[in-house]
């Protein structure tokens, strides 16, 4: 599965457009890393907790649009966008949306 | 009274302390950030661009991303708190958001030159907050997020 956030992929051709693929997720920050995050808003610097934590996610959320696409029967997602939101206090949503399509390699 | 200047005792020594330990790692970042930009200038070239055209062929094209969070220090957040009073221009917050920035954008390169790719397109960047919304916990950080197409020609 070829994933990219332009709107073709070079060298290949788009035979087929599957429609928009999607994945979320919500994730809660735990008690430990606000303890270490408490302490950091003193002297400042990087939160590296929160930094995995949503890294992780966002994995997560990508992996769920794979999944998505794979059923469709796509074999690649186009003009892939991302976007949070504060759900709750602490916690985020992950958003990434795309458009699945069936990719050919270019005739040359 | 003494319980009132015992409360307000640390104030001072968390100033003192946020800005010394907080500027000094400041300082630190940054001279890493322009250290790590410098090497990765002649390698991996990042625009906004939709596509670069060159005369090499694109082999491979694939997402990359790059995120960082960072914290501000007690001395930044208290001048902060001082400038919503009067006003005006947050400088002590334009670091911050600079230092994380220029954080996500070296990881997404690094990630693509890990890659072997020579170009990022479309490269687009996001922020988000998990923290510093809540009424209990005026923690601030910011979180910035980078993301765009790695290119391998060849």
């Amino acid at each position: 599965m070829i994933v990219v956030n332009t709107e073709t992929i070079p060298g290949y051709v788009v035979r087929e457009t599957k429609g928009l693929v999607q994945g979320n997720t919500i994730r809660a920050k735990h008690v430990g890393r606000d303890i270490a995050a408490g302490f950091k808003n003193l002297v400042g610097g990087e939160l590296k907790g929160y930094t995995e934590l949503l890294t992780e996610a966002r994995r997560q959320a990508i992996e769920r649009m794979l999944a998505q696409a794979d059923e469709l029967g796509a074999n690649a997602i186009v003009n892939v966008r991302f976007s949070t939101s504060a759900v709750t206090q602490g916690a985020a949503e992950l958003f990434a949306y795309g458009t699945a399509v069936v990719i050919e390699p270019e005739q040359r | 009274m003494w319980e009132f200047w015992l409360g307000v005792a640390p104030v001072p020594v968390l100033l003192v302390l946020g800005y010394s330990v907080g500027s000094w790692r400041e300082r630190r970042h940054l001279a890493q950030l322009a250290a790590r930009e410098q090497e990765m200038a002649g390698q991996v070239a990042c625009t906004n661009l939709r596509h670069i055209t060159a005369p090499q062929e694109v082999r491979q094209a694939t997402l990359v991303m790059g995120q960082a969070v960072i914290a501000s220090d007690y001395f930044k957040t208290f001048a902060a708190h001082l400038r919503n009073i009067v006003g005006g221009e947050v400088k002590a917050f334009e670091t911050l958001m600079e230092r994380a920035r220029r954080e996500a954008i070296l990881r997404m390169l690094e990630e693509a030159r890990a890659l072997g790719a020579c170009e990022v397109w479309n490269m687009r960047l996001g922020t988000s907050s998990i923290t510093g919304t809540q009424q209990k916990n005026p923690a601030v950080s910011v979180e910035v997020f980078a993301f765009g197409t790695a290119v391998v020609r060849g």
